[in-house]
């Protein structure tokens, strides 16, 4: 007895489309979700960046004003450079941390599961949480970062009452929670580099940190590329830490003000949802930006070699 | 000897260094969280555990809803991981096995949704759910997130790699149609990657906090993280109650890690080497 595969036209003639409803029965959940709650929401804010509404009144179209109004909106540009300035205030002493931490913890033999899950903690940890316990710390009157300043002579700063240390505070959180996720992708790339390079390496009496440079490096950099687009797409996106820190308004010269910040009041707070979807389109903007020119820099220089 | 033996040590003694600053904020939340707030504005600071813990959980539970909140964010938890699970293993066992029109091309949409940001769709998604009349309703949390590109691609590269053919061509030897091979036989099969993805997913449910904010409308009806939040905001001078109920919040997810903390981070650091 014959059965005919599941993955062939028992006739071998083309079969009917219909004959294959098992399948696409199987994938509608995701794709009939993704037309409701995804794409048709998605088009309708192409539609809405031209128009004015406030979720009450009748929609009108206003053509290009809401960008006219967006460029010339100062807390926008504000908001972008917060963004722009907290991603790399955060990214970069992130994936350095990372790397230092992949490539020590990669030479220790003994409790490498200990460190590891220890590390990945601060990952999984409510974001909410979190944003209050650093704003604890960063506090002017009982802040642990105070009382270590006073400790040594040094007057206290209000923390989170001027522009500087509100990055720095956001920062400092944003780089607790995101080393140990980094340096746990980077073992794993280190661990994926083949031992005989290193063998090579040791015969040609290259020391540690020229393998490195010449070896570890190298090799690691799709590994590095992955961590440096997912942060990027990550970091552009901050909302949790600056609301939760220092409230919907961005506290002190909006300096916690990000552009999700900003798409937030502006459509739930401000009810302005025609303006709402010309900053959210603004946001997919700067993603995609971002995107291309990491992928520029990674893809540059492996042409180079 | 003792070179390599010195070294070893600078070694573990940078890297318990760095555990330390990963795991001190979860002890100064302890010690915050059982002293009075007094205590917590004096100078130099107290560094040791108090014995007010049970005063500040009663203060947190008089003053937000906190374990109606709970039941709610794990109401939204369990049933977005239960219905990513089974929505995205279907899917991923369809992509990965078998073929069929127009087959490519739906999964270089997949592919492509995963580029788009929330905020892209967060606006006429509200419109959306006040049509449905889902505004304030559980039901907006959990089903837009029933079944997601991320663990459709994750699941079937899974499915891909362990499953052999011959094993469905078996089955169906056997008499199993389409859905009893994927029940009987991928399925059972998949147990890791259901594990990371379930807890993947489970995690990133707990935590949310954007979306809730906007859609549970009712102050009285929402998740975990907004009630934390608007603790904070309304009771902030309060410290040693509102660090309680962060504790609160955050012990059951650090439980539920602790757990199934290696596979998933097998799972979490997999794909970014592959791919």
């Amino acid at each position: 007895m014959r059965t005919a595969p599941l993955t062939r036209s028992s006739t071998g003639q083309r079969r009917r489309i219909w004959s294959y409803w098992r399948f696409y029965l199987a994938l509608s959940p995701f794709y009939v979700l993704f037309a409701v709650f995804g794409l048709y929401p998605m088009l309708s804010t192409i539609v809405l960046a031209f128009q004015r509404w406030d979720g009450l009144s009748a929609r009108r179209f206003t053509g290009l004003d809401n960008f006219a109004f967006l460029v010339k909106d100062p807390t926008f540009w504000q908001s972008l450079e917060n963004t722009v300035v907290l991603f790399l205030m955060s990214t970069v002493p992130t994936l350095v941390l990372a790397l230092l931490l992949a490539v020590m913890l990669q030479s220790a033999v003994r409790f490498t599961n200990v460190y590891r899950i220890a590390y990945f903690i601060p990952n999984v940890t409510s974001l909410v949480a979190m944003a209050i316990f650093f704003s604890s710390i960063f506090s002017t009157n009982f802040g642990l970062v105070n009382a270590a300043l006073r400790s040594l002579g040094i007057p206290q700063q209000d923390w989170l009452g001027q522009p500087w240390g509100i990055k720095i505070a956001i920062s400092t959180m944003i780089v607790w929670q995101w080393v140990g996720y980094n340096t746990l992708i980077y073992l794993a790339g280190l661990q994926a580099i083949p031992k005989d390079q290193y063998e090579a390496a040791k015969v040609d009496g290259a020391g540690a940190v020229r393998t490195f440079f010449s070896i570890t490096l190298p090799q690691l950099r799709p590994v590095v590329l992955f961590t440096v687009v997912m942060s990027t797409i990550g970091g552009l996106q901050t909302f949790t830490e600056p609301q939760v820190m220092v409230g919907n308004s961005g506290g002190t010269g909006q300096s916690g003000m990000t552009v999700v910040l900003f798409f937030y009041r502006a459509a739930f707070l401000d009810n302005d949802y025609g303006y709402a979807a010309a900053i959210a389109l603004s946001i997919f903007a700067l993603v995609l930006l971002f995107t291309a020119i990491n992928w520029r820099i990674f893809r540059g220089r492996s042409e180079d070699r | 000897m003792t070179r390599y033996r010195l070294r070893g040590l600078a070694l573990h003694a940078a890297l318990v260094l760095a555990l330390l600053v990963f795991m001190f904020p979860f002890a100064w939340t302890i010690i915050m969280a059982s002293n009075t707030t007094a205590d917590i504005y004096r100078f130099p600071p107290k560094f040791t555990f108090g014995g007010h813990f049970g005063d500040n959980v009663r203060h947190v539970l008089e003053n937000v809803a906190f374990f109606p909140s709970m039941a709610n964010t794990a109401t939204v938890a369990i049933s977005t991981t239960l219905l990513v699970l089974f929505f995205d293993s279907l899917a991923a066992f369809t992509f990965a096995k078998f073929r069929f029109p127009g087959r490519n091309a739906l999964f270089v949409i997949l592919l492509a949704t995963m580029l788009l940001p929330a905020q892209l769709a967060a606006v006429p998604q509200f419109q959306t759910m006040a049509i449905l009349g889902w505004v304030g309703s559980l039901k907006a949390l959990i089903i837009p997130g029933a079944a997601n590109a991320f663990g459709i691609f994750w699941m079937r590269q899974y499915f891909q790699n362990s499953i052999h053919d011959e094993l469905i061509e078996a089955a169906t030897l056997d008499g199993c149609g389409f859905f009893g091979t994927y029940w009987h036989v991928a399925l059972p099969s998949a147990r890791p990657a259901l594990a990371f993805l379930g807890i993947f997913t489970f995690v990133g449910s707990w935590n949310d906090y954007m979306w809730p904010l906007i859609v549970l409308t009712n102050p009285d009806h929402v998740t975990l993280q907004v009630a934390l939040s608007t603790l904070n905001r309304s009771h902030g001078v309060d410290y040693s109650m509102v660090m309680t109920g962060a504790l609160m919040a955050m012990i059951p997810l650090v439980i539920v890690f602790a757990i199934f903390a290696r596979q998933f981070i097998k799972g979490a650091t997999e794909g970014a080497v592959r791919g």
